[in-house]
């Protein structure tokens, strides 16, 4: 390809501008049928995860499916005082307080790999392929392989040891790639001049580096927390005799047929939401501030 | 130099390896001990050297016929999202013009990621089942007289909950690689007299590859090491692998379990390397 009948097809492009997606001018039909698409996708995400939540507000003639019986909170005291749906608010705890744990060692651990990564150091590629192998691992095959392992050795399997190396097995390399995802973006020039002006390698981190990564920390913690609050398979052999709530939900899909499954996933939606919520709110917090000492 | 250089690295990395090692590397390896075994059928085992675990495994018909299911349910579900996931991202990052929009439509998108897996495929039994909201809307219409047997407690139902929690798997690596295609080689090769599908076959696809690989890994790992969706949305009408191997685990039955999930995890590895082998990820991800 020699340079000079690109610089005309440039030049021509100036007069008669039609890309794929123009920016100004008529759409090409390609953009109707892909936004057609994109509606039913949105619909089916979101339209069947609405009809449960819209069901769990039945009242105490409700079924599992529509039409709607009659509107109250039933379902929801149910869940939280009956025996048959099994201890929901103490899954909800242990749930919340693991993945509490799990968020802070992803996000410390994740942000420490990367910096490994970083550069190419002996042995980089088998860590990078351990933690694929990792990621890849039939969850439920690893969570026995855990409970076999510790059975071995004769320690108890508990949420603080087993379950918790298990769900970091899962985080961890979930974490590492979204850090590598946010590294591309940081530029070592302005590591290189904290260096430069003097700074210690500590003050480099504080002071530059985790200032300049602080969106992509939350993104990350983010990941952590729902990925454990949401983890099932390798939970399962590794919790103890406790239930997580995703363990809870699953005892109760195959034992409760009322709406009180539906009234679990409003609740647990809500949750998810407030952590979204606050996920997102931290970082807009972050970037104004960073505007504002800019400005 | 050199030398402390690589101890800094190890350094960092070491926290990763003591999650890694005890929690990845050891458990692995016990199972690969557990399927050389022999079983006292008490949930014991008995230290000898034996293949005849794998034996069993590879000489049943059941298993061909559980890895015959898994794959099929792999394969479908892996299409369907790529194809989703696809045009998702690619509306997203070409036709979408406003920048902030997209990223919008794309939160949109990424939410549900968000929430519970479990609460999102029950959602679908108040849609698909016998008197759910397709089958009622459909005889409403009187476009059936029965209601569609086959929605709910079927393959069909099993690849429905599929979809619908994986493509989100799709959109963001491939998101994420486009977004990073440069729009004046698309100028350029219109104006150089491409056709769009030459644009898509020739720059598109090519430049998103990194991401079509890596969200393949996502979808096709999640799949193959599921039970749980197969086992409920399928109403026990499907098996898996994974699902066999849970129900060998609750008899105590564990070397042949053992065995037939490190033929699993090796088909599942032999697969990964494949698709790695094609594209560098870790260079694609890091620059």
């Amino acid at each position: 390809m020699s340079a000079v009948p690109q610089s005309v097809a440039v030049a021509e492009a100036r007069v008669t501008k039609h890309a794929i997606a123009p920016s100004r001018g008529s759409r090409p039909w390609t953009f109707y049928v892909l936004a057609g698409l994109f509606t039913f996708y949105v619909i089916a995400l979101y339209g069947p995860m609405i009809c449960i939540y819209i069901l769990s507000f039945q009242d105490v003639r409700g079924g599992l499916v529509f039409p709607m019986k009659g509107l109250s909170l039933h379902w929801f005291v149910d869940l939280f005082t009956q025996v048959r749906t099994g201890d929901v608010k103490g899954a909800f705890d242990r749930s919340i307080k693991l993945a509490i744990v799990v968020t802070v060692i992803t996000v410390v651990v994740s942000f420490m790999s990367a910096m490994a990564f970083r550069r190419r150091f002996p042995g980089d590629n088998i860590v990078f392929a351990l933690m694929i192998g990792s990621l890849v691992a039939p969850g439920l095959v690893l969570g026995i392989g855990v409970g076999l392992l510790f059975n071995a050795i004769g320690i108890e399997t508990s949420p603080y040891t087993s379950a918790l190396g298990a769900q970091l097995s899962w985080t961890l390399p979930f974490g590492v790639l979204v850090m590598f995802a946010v590294m591309s973006r940081f530029n070592p020039a302005w590591e290189e001049a904290a260096r430069d002006l003097g700074a210690s390698t500590w003050q480099t981190i504080r002071l530059v580096i985790l200032p300049v990564l602080a969106p992509g920390l939350v993104a990350v913690a983010l990941f952590g927390f729902t990925l454990s609050y949401d983890e099932f398979a390798r939970t399962l052999q590794t919790a103890g005799p406790q239930n997580t709530l995703p363990l809870e939900i699953w005892s109760m899909t195959l034992n409760v047929t009322s709406p009180s499954l539906y009234a679990l996933g409003t609740v647990t939606t809500i949750i998810s939401f407030l952590i979204i919520g606050a996920a997102l709110g931290t970082i807009v917090f972050i970037q104004k501030r960073r505007g504002a000492g800019a400005s | 130099m050199a030398v402390s250089r690589s101890m800094t690295s190890w350094l960092y990395i070491s926290p990763l390896m003591l999650v890694l090692v005890p929690f990845f590397v050891l458990p692995i390896l016990v199972v690969l001990v557990a399927s050389v075994f022999e079983t006292d059928g008490f949930g014991g085992l008995i230290p000898t050297f034996t293949l005849a675990n794998y034996g069993t495994v590879l000489t049943s018909g059941l298993t061909y016929n559980l890895y015959f299911e898994t794959v099929k349910f792999t394969i479908l579900t892996w299409f369907f999202t790529l194809l989703l996931g696809f045009f998702v991202a690619y509306f997203l990052v070409f036709h979408v013009r406003n920048p902030l929009l997209a990223i919008g439509l794309f939160l949109i998108c990424t939410v549900p990621f968000w929430t519970s897996n479990i609460i999102r495929m029950i959602s679908w039994i108040p849609l698909l089942g016998k008197e759910g909201l397709i089958n009622s809307a459909l005889l409403h219409l009187g476009l059936i007289r029965e209601p569609l047997e086959f929605l709910l407690y079927s393959g069909f139902a099993v690849v429905v909950a599929y979809v619908h929690q994986l493509t989100i798997f799709m959109i963001v690596p491939i998101f994420n690689s486009m977004a990073r295609i440069d729009k004046r080689v698309v100028e350029a090769a219109i104006d150089a007299g491409a056709s769009r599908f030459d644009i898509m076959r020739l720059i598109i696809v090519p430049l998103s590859k990194s991401g079509i690989a890596l969200g393949s890994i996502f979808v096709a790992s999640i799949v193959m090491g599921d039970f749980f969706v197969t086992k409920v949305m399928s109403g026990g009408g499907s098996a898996s692998v994974v699902g066999a191997f849970y129900e060998d685990i609750s008899v105590l039955q564990y070397p042949g379990a053992a065995a037939s999930a490190i033929i699993l995890t090796v088909i599942l590895l032999v697969m990964v390397s494949l698709i790695l082998r094609s594209v560098d990820i870790r260079k694609e991800i890091t620059q």
